[in-house]
């Protein structure tokens, strides 16, 4: 994956737990433009442990000064976050994929519905420039606890087909009512927690929405677990995997080749058959089949763990 | 009468998955002929799906008792013409006017499915909300790549461009958006040597 | 460096000529002796050999200035050899901005392109052409951007949407194909506008290439090579005019097959688009008279190999099976059985 060693031109918080990050190129150069919806992965350089986790760009696709993200800090997760927010200073330099969009609009769409849950928002916010800039008709429906934690709200324009829908002041989303009336060839995108997203395929279904209409993006960080051993089929090396790392992290810090792009369970690039499963795998990703799952015969290192005996893999 | 069954072919050739009740969501149906005889099978699985239907009729060819059985099927709104050319203007503002979650239930011929369907995919139906079912001849509409004319109703393979008079064969490669299959130049290395015509079967 | 232009035709007179300087950096596609389908993909833009093809990222050759002629006279005859679809807009400047930025970069004497903000300023002087425009103002140029920026890139640009897990043709600047229709294709998927193709399905090839191409990322772009026959160095070999240049397939003779029958490649390269996050799939082809190819020997020695050894089908769907014999007794004579080198390069 090509990469660029970008300066830290600004780190500053937006809410209490949501930092926003700006990214420049140390020398000035213009970096690539991206379409909205698409994120960068960030190396983050943590004693032992490198880790990578990918951010949705949260700036203007077309402003090629420089790059931004929102980070939400989980304390309960492998440390990512943590390190952002905690380890990450103006004038720092870290390592900055180029931007990928595994997420981007359907330019075929006579609207785009924009649905976002928490944090999930932050894809939007590039989108919401870009689908302004093109004038093509949309509208975004923003769901936050609180006004206090919506770190959205400081990053989207006024206007009156953005709506927030703020629980704590009783104006929850109707889907409902969100996924009626659409003229045809209306285009839904959904971002935020596993449950916001069932919600929206539930009601799409229920209304008639084909699902190549109703498109999302599960913010998905790899969960945490039991350390578990796995045997390299190709060395026959067996490496363990910590309770605070990925497989495909401990594959990578193995010096295994390993191809990966979104590091979520979402985009099948690292992919890997599986060889001999004594145990059981532990499926987190949204790639594989039920019926592949259940076969345990594939596994998506990025997000996917094992428990039992002995977890054969082809790397 | 069954639907028809198609041969295995290219990927590109379109297959008809038939019809499916969809339950009571907004609909357009749009039949000619025999297809309406897909569309009573339809309201007898699921009678539902007549309360917001909007029947286009063509009866072409079907016997008169048809399009009153289909009116009294009791669809939202029932409109008849006598071809999809007539009823072309009120279809497009029906799907004009239609939302998303709108189904589109086509039986007919594979030239009035491929026309319906690129009208619907053009006014942003999505293709997955369409269900179509073919009844009647397999005579199909043929796109000339020569001089871009479209050939109705072609049976045999080859046969020669309604518009500018070459001989073409018909090409089991197909076009969504042009609702045609493709006919190319059957003699251009052969002049004059043109292959017995054969009937086009499914 | 200097690029003399020939005043050449595709059509007609066929007066094209590949000089030596062409013949040697001709972009052989075999590598071994025997040809299937595959998915022969590698890294493009950087490090490719010094002075071939695939040195620069958009090869200006000999025939530049020609084959931007011809592609005006097929457009003028036949203005559906380029389209694009409503939704390929952006798309289309995206291509514009890497074309012109690439042929600045790679030729600084033929082109030049000045940028201050979105006001643009392009020079191309082989074509004798200078373009002030505001960029994504589309009023501003006389055409689309992609057609405005093909009609000054040699070779077939095809500009596919990523959407719903497959790409999808919809848009492109067609005029030197082997035998499909932009017109009938645009709009089909992946799967779809390669259903003509025989045997690839079964092999898995397009499941496995499809893959490959989604994931193609910004800043790194891949090439890879096809290859197949035509009578005459015509570069508008296309379905809408079959019934013009099909006859002259059946003209082939043991005395003129050296000079008449033509090993067209195709170098394909794959880009990823910023804005529009499309996938830009160049088509460059190169033309080689069967006589000219055989003053390399390694090539005489496989190419009569391969020719002989093909599939049927393969040689049917290519095209040139009614003139196969001839071609393959014509090469004979220059294989002598003797082994042949790995790799595409002639020997030094």
């Amino acid at each position: 994956m090509t990469s660029l060693m970008l300066r830290v031109a600004a780190a500053e918080p937006l809410t209490p737990l949501v930092k926003r990050f700006r990214f420049e190129h140390p020398q000035g150069a213009a970096l690539p433009l991206f379409s909205g919806g698409a994120h960068v992965v960030v190396e983050m350089p943590d004693g032992e442990v490198l880790r990578r986790n990918a951010y949705s760009l949260i700036s203007d696709p077309q402003d090629g000064s420089g790059y931004e993200i929102a980070v939400r800090r989980e304390d309960g997760g492998r440390g990512g976050s943590r390190f952002m927010h905690g380890r990450v200073r103006a004038g720092d330099l870290l390592r900055v994929s180029l931007p990928l969009n595994l997420f981007a609009l359907d330019l075929r769409a006579r609207k785009h519905v924009l649905i976002a849950g928490g944090i999930g928002i932050t894809p939007f916010v590039a989108q919401v420039r870009q689908l302004l800039r093109m004038q093509l008709p949309f509208e975004l429906h923003y769901a936050a606890r609180s006004r206090a934690e919506a770190a959205g709200l400081k990053l989207l324009p006024e206007a009156p087909h953005i709506h927030a829908h703020i629980s704590e002041e009783g104006n929850r989303m109707d889907l409902g009512a969100i996924l009626s009336g659409q003229p045809l060839g209306t285009h839904v995108y959904t971002c935020g927690p596993e449950g916001l997203i069932g919600a929206v395929a539930e009601a799409g279904a229920r209304l008639g929405w084909p699902q190549t209409a109703l498109h999302s993006e599960v913010f998905q960080a790899p969960p945490p677990g039991r350390p578990f051993a796995v045997v390299l089929a190709r060395s026959g090396r067996t490496i363990a995997v910590g309770a605070h790392q990925s497989l495909l992290e401990a594959l990578e810090a193995a010096g295994a080749e390993i191809d990966w792009s979104c590091r979520g369970g979402a985009c099948g690039r690292c992919e890997t058959r599986v060889l001999s499963c004594h145990g059981r795998i532990e499926h987190h990703d949204h790639w594989l089949s039920e019926d592949e799952q259940s076969a345990q015969t594939r596994i998506m290192p990025c997000v996917s763990r094992f428990r039992g005996e002995t977890l054969i893999i082809d790397r | 009468m069954r639907a028809t069954e198609f041969s295995p072919s290219i990927p590109s050739r379109p297959v008809y998955g038939g019809l499916r009740p969809h339950g009571a969501l907004a609909s357009l149906m749009l039949a000619e002929g025999t297809g309406g005889e897909a569309l009573a099978a339809l309201a007898r699985a699921d009678p539902s799906v007549m309360r917001q239907a909007q029947l286009f009729w063509i009866p072409a060819g079907a016997g008169p008792e048809l399009g009153p059985r289909l009116r009294a099927l009791g669809p939202a709104g029932y409109v008849e013409g006598p071809s999809w050319a007539a009823l072309r203007p009120r279809f497009a503002r029906a799907l004009a006017e239609a939302h998303m979650g709108t189904r589109l239930y086509l039986a007919g011929g594979e030239g009035l499915i491929g026309q319906a369907m690129a009208e619907a995919l053009a006014a942003g139906m999505p293709l997955e909300a369409i269900d179509a079912e073919h009844r009647g001849g397999f005579a199909r509409r043929v796109q000339c790549v020569h001089c871009k004319g479209i050939t109705e109703n072609v049976a045999t393979d080859p046969f020669a461009c309604s518009h500018c008079g070459l001989n073409l064969f018909v090409r089991d490669h197909y076009s969504r958006r042009i609702g045609a299959f493709q006919g190319v130049c059957v003699d251009a290395e052969t002049p004059g040597q043109v292959p017995e015509p054969q009937e086009i079967k499914p | 460096m200097t690029i003399r232009f020939n005043d050449e035709t595709f059509r007609d007179d066929y007066s094209f000529r590949n000089s030596a300087e062409a013949i040697r950096r001709f972009p052989f596609p075999f590598d071994k002796d025997d040809y299937m389908y595959s998915v022969n993909m590698e890294p493009h833009g950087t490090g490719g050999r010094a002075g071939s093809v695939f040195e620069k990222r958009f090869d200006v050759d000999e025939h530049y200035v020609a084959e931007m002629r011809d592609r005006a006279i097929t457009l003028a005859g036949d203005p559906l050899r380029c389209q694009s679809l409503p939704h390929m807009a952006l798309a289309g400047w995206d291509l514009l901005e890497l074309i012109m930025q690439c042929k600045a970069e790679d030729y600084p004497e033929l082109f030049q392109l000045h940028r201050d903000g979105d006001r643009w300023h392009w020079i191309n002087r082989p074509l004798g052409i200078e373009q002030r425009f505001t960029f994504l103002d589309p009023t501003t140029l006389p055409c689309g951007p992609l057609e405005y920026v093909t009609r000054q890139a040699q070779g077939d640009f095809a500009v596919l949407d990523q959407r719903e897990g497959n790409l999808w043709m919809d848009a492109g600047m067609v005029t030197s194909q082997a035998d499909w229709s932009l017109d009938f294709d645009i709009g089909m998927n992946f799967f779809e506008w390669h259903a003509p193709v025989p045997k690839a399905a079964e092999l898995g090839i397009f499941q496995r290439a499809l893959k490959f191409l989604l994931a193609v990322q910004q800043g790194a772009p891949s090439r890879r090579l096809n290859w197949t026959m035509t009578v005459n160095p015509r570069l508008d070999t296309s379905p809408e005019n079959y019934h013009l240049w099909g006859p002259e397939k059946r003209t082939i003779t043991p005395e003129n097959v050296g000079a008449r029958q033509y090993l067209r490649v195709e170098l394909q390269s794959f880009w990823r688009l910023p804005r529009s996050n499309a996938l830009a799939f160049p088509i460059r082809c190169y033309l080689i008279a069967l006589e000219d190819l055989v003053t390399v020997p390694k090539w005489a020695r496989r190419l009569h190999r391969v020719i002989r050894d093909l599939p049927d089908e393969l040689a049917e769907y290519k095209g040139f099976a009614v003139n196969r014999q001839i071609i393959t007794d014509y090469l004979a004579q220059f294989d002598d059985g003797k082994p042949t080198s790995q790799g595409i390069f002639a020997d030094e």
